[in-house]
């Protein structure tokens, strides 16, 4: 132990005598970090990055963003003679005649999916537990445009290998362009340098995708984690553990350890898809060529959701000043990400509105103790899903055997009904989860053991909860809808405010007004009181009986 | 634990700010105080300890085993013919992956599971609680930070000097502009305009219909009732090997011809004779987002685009009959050569593809 201390201490030694680190390390080297498996979700994010960091750039060592034509004359017999973009010939050469390059293309394309699927992940865990309320609402921030850079990560690299896949997803986006008013022209033209799809295109997105994306992404990833450090992680309450603390364990060498050890698991896995599940073999689906395309194509998951919004869109087109407007493509293409990235990003503040606080948070909520939260985000969930499904119409039409038809009008009319009706559900389910947590802490939980009484009336025996076990059902806190007042104070002078106090009471009813409260001290004495302490003797009478 | 109106950081502005609650009533339960954890077997169990403690040695050392493996496969297992003439054999390939996968999936694996097992059964560390500080600086602080930033604001004169003011705040609002100006020319900047390019294909008057792929001249006899050929115009043979010209008109230029019974064919008014004896030539590119259409109901006549399903009656002047595509499929009229050989009547009458802003009714 000594000789480990004595070789880091040297290294410290060096750093702190030039830029005082011992002072920062002296504060942080036992920082607490708090466990919970829902906290893994982010650092997957973090990882899966990692590791296609350092596939991408096994990649570049040989992939030539090109198009121009050449005829294979590569490894690959299929292909021999075949007109194709250098691009596409270089990833038949990093997959057939580099050892290992299979294997990092697919480590590099399922590590981009788990990317998405974590960091996705990671922000429903974020919302549904309130983790973005202040003071946290700058990486809510940080990480809606995570998700954005994310994505358009992923879908640059899906078009580099100038497959037939890849290209007729750049002519989607082309199309998508075209439907903007005024411009999209132009803007088509200023990005493939001319009509579709061009020459330039490939050598356009490469410094995107290994430059320009991953160098912001990166950069956000680090203010990401400095506020995490900064502001300590959120933790769960429980016996002891408050808003004004954090419990966990030290960051050196319990975190280190798993953490560290999470990012070796994480790439374990993303390496064993990779070895044993084959992803977008872009050998089979030939090189680029705008007049072919194969049914049943479908664009990795992330975009699948866009996709199908296109699918679903009835035909809607009119014209301003004989200039056509095509609002079938520019509602799914245009604006539904903004529609759904605008009040994603202004969440927390929408929900500080409602609550009318500006405290620090550091305790999580359980879902359920926020109802229109959480319904909130299962009919989001379930938009989504519904838009994913659409994506995929098709093929779900192939394994249902029914028309395609009919799916796309089952989601245009459940886009409008579904997501309310889970928001509905939801909201159910949690006030009906938060009455059962408040019976369990006045009444303790149900034992299973039914007593007739003399008068042959059936009851079930309730055994009281230990104080942890009660105290976990209500650390959290009582959250009130606030009531705006009245409208003039007592000498009938009009308060200048009442308004916008109404509105803010309206909203907060909205949030609050259902919620089950836990019991207050004197209605759980009064409980206990009330009969059950009889219970309670009845049930000691009952063990006794029994010994 | 706090309550609505308590506040947990003692900062008096956090207090809520808005309407009056009901008072609210107390908190039932006490916080009983942190529990800490039971010991693990492995704390008082010396041969638990020593259990996990091979455990995670044993990963470790298999770790090591797997790294060797991997470059073990690497060599032996080899992708490259001993001919370059034979060509990859896939499975090869398909071996090496996986061979150098799993060696390599696992070792990474276990080094990570042999490090969560050390600090989960081995390392000694408490659990540990810290407490949190209001972030907020106290007042003293911000107070001095803002009066700090005043009277820098004050040494510039930036509030009194107008006239610097303002020309640096033009200045400034001016300068993002070049980096727009140098991102012109990201597009071409002579000949037509963007708009313009979309309006023409290279069919023209007399230009033969060829076969896709073979690229071989069609007679109108070669085609049979209920059949479909993809086809190009004799023209693009013509365009340079190397170059965008020739990819961008195999994304404007594809047609489909069609065979069916001529009264099957609900003709327009003005289209009576763009056909050949029921053989109709229609633009491949849907007119929703430009995917080559591909799905032909020979019976119906129905064309079904695989990217989002835009349905196409193709007996009825390419008319929409499902999904998002807003106009129908523009057709190509054509007619028939001294030689018996398709050729079409011009280029197409309307812009093939998606709409846009400059394709005016």
């Amino acid at each position: 132990m000594s000789a480990i201390v004595n070789g880091a201490g040297k290294v410290v030694d060096f750093v702190d005598q030039r830029i005082t680190a011992s002072n920062w390390l002296k504060r942080n080297i036992r920082k607490v970090f708090p466990d919970h498996w829902s906290f893994l979700l982010g650092e997957i994010a973090l990882f899966s990055f990692i590791m296609i960091l350092l596939s991408g750039v096994f990649l570049t060592l040989w992939f030539k963003p090109t198009m121009a034509h050449i005829m294979y004359e590569g490894a690959y017999v299929p292909m021999r003679d075949v007109g194709m973009s250098e691009a596409y010939a270089s990833t038949l050469e990093i997959s057939f005649e580099v050892r290992g390059g299979l294997l990092m293309r697919q480590v590099h394309h399922w590590g981009a999916l788990i990317f998405l699927a974590a960091m996705s992940a990671h922000m429903l865990r974020i919302f549904f537990t309130g983790a973005f309320r202040k003071p946290r609402e700058i990486n809510w921030l940080i990480g809606v445009i995570l998700l954005v850079l994310g994505v358009a990560a992923g879908f640059t690299g899906y078009s580099l290998p100038d497959d037939l896949l890849s290209g007729t997803g750049l002519r989607i986006i082309e199309g998508g362009m075209l439907a903007i008013p005024i411009v999209g022209t132009y803007l088509s033209s200023f990005l493939f340098g001319g009509e579709y799809p061009g020459d330039d295109i490939i050598a356009r997105l490469y410094p995107m995708h290994i430059l320009l994306i991953p160098g912001l992404i990166l950069a956000l990833v680090a203010a990401h984690l400095m506020i995490l450090w900064y502001q300590k992680h959120t933790h769960w309450g429980g016996p002891g553990k408050t808003n004004t603390n954090v419990a966990g364990a030290p960051f050196f060498p319990i975190y280190v350890a798993k953490a560290g050890g999470f990012q070796f698991i994480v790439m374990g896995v993303i390496v064993l898809l990779a070895a044993t599940i084959q992803i977008n073999p872009v050998w089979l689906w030939g090189p680029y060529d705008p007049s072919v395309v194969s049914a049943g194509t479908q664009p990795d998951w992330y975009v699948g959701f866009l996709d199908g919004a296109l699918r679903v869109m009835p035909a809607w087109e009119f014209y301003v000043f004989d200039h056509p407007i095509t609002m079938s493509v520019l509602i799914p293409a245009i604006l539904l990400p903004g529609i759904i990235l605008t009040p994603l990003a202004l969440y927390p503040w929408i929900e500080q509105r409602a609550t009318g606080d500006t405290r620090e948070h550091h305790l999580l909520d359980r879902p359920r103790n926020v109802p229109v939260r959480t319904g909130i985000g299962v009919a989001f969930i379930v938009f989504y899903v519904l838009l994913w499904i659409a994506g995929g119409n098709d093929f779900f039409a192939t394994i249902l055997e029914i028309p395609v038809n009919w799916i796309t009008w089952f989601i245009r009319i459940g886009i409008f009904v579904l997501p309310p009706l889970a928001f509905f559900v939801t909201k159910r389910i949690c006030l009906g989860l938060q009455r059962r947590d408040r019976d369990k802490v006045m009444h303790g939980r149900e034992t299973g053991i039914v007593m007739v009484s003399p008068d042959g009336e059936f009851s079930e025996l309730h055994a009281p909860l230990t104080r942890s076990q009660a105290y976990e059902l209500t650390w959290h806190e009582r959250q009130l809808p606030s009531d705006p007042g009245p409208a003039t104070d007592a000498n009938g002078i009009p308060n200048p405010n009442y308004r916008s106090k109404r509105a803010q009471a309206r909203l907060s009813r909205f949030y609050f007004g259902d919620v089950v409260q836990k019991p207050t001290r004197e209605e759980l004495e009064s409980a206990h009181h009330d009969g059950h302490g009889a219970e309670a003797a009845q049930r000691d009478e009952l063990t006794s009986g029994q010994q | 634990m706090s309550t609505h109106n308590v506040n947990p950081n003692g900062d008096e502005h956090a207090v809520v700010p808005h309407g009056e609650h009901a008072v609210v009533p107390a908190d039932p339960i006490a916080d009983p105080g942190l529990h800490y954890y039971d010991e693990r077997l492995t704390d008082v169990d010396k041969k638990a300890e020593r259990r996990a403690e091979r455990q995670v040695a044993g990963m470790f050392a298999l770790a090591s085993l797997l790294t060797v493996a991997f470059i073990v496969f690497y060599v032996i297992v080899g992708i490259h013919p001993d001919d370059p003439e034979d060509g990859v054999n896939i499975g090869d390939v398909q071996v090496s992956n996986l061979t150098l996968g799993l060696t390599l999936g696992l070792a990474l694996f276990l080094v990570g599971a042999g490090a969560v097992q050390w600090a989960r059964s081995l390392m000694s560390s408490p659990e540990v609680v810290h407490e949190r500080h209001p972030l907020r600086s106290d007042d003293e602080t911000r107070a001095a930070a803002l009066a700090d930033f005043e009277t820098g604001t004050e040494e510039t004169g930036f509030g009194r000097r107008k006239l610097i003011r303002n020309s640096l705040l033009g200045a400034l609002a001016l300068l993002p502009l070049p980096a727009v100006i140098l991102l012109r020319d990201l597009g071409p900047n002579t000949g037509e305009s963007p708009g313009e390019r979309k309006q023409h294909t290279i069919w023209a008057e007399g230009v033969r219909v060829l076969t896709d792929v073979t690229f071989m001249p069609i007679r109108a006899a070669d085609l049979e009732i209920g059949q479909l050929v993809n086809a190009m115009p004799a023209t693009f043979e013509d365009l340079p090997e190397h170059g965008p010209e020739r990819i961008n008109e195999r994304a404007k230029s594809p047609v489909m011809l069609v065979r069916m019974l001529p009264e099957d064919v609900h003709v327009a008014p003005g289209r009576e004779n763009w056909g050949v004896d029921g053989i109709l030539a229609y633009s491949k590119i849907c007119t929703h987002v430009g995917c080559p259409i591909s799905l032909y109901e020979q019976t119906t006549h129905h064309m079904l685009c695989p990217c989002h399903q835009s349905t196409f009656d193709l007996s009825d002047n390419g008319k929409v009959i499902f999904g998002p595509a807003t106009r129908s499929l523009p057709q190509l009229p054509i007619a028939v050569d001294s030689e018996g050989y398709l050729i079409a009547q011009s280029d197409f009458t309307e812009p093939v593809g998606p709409s846009y802003w400059e394709r005016t009714r």
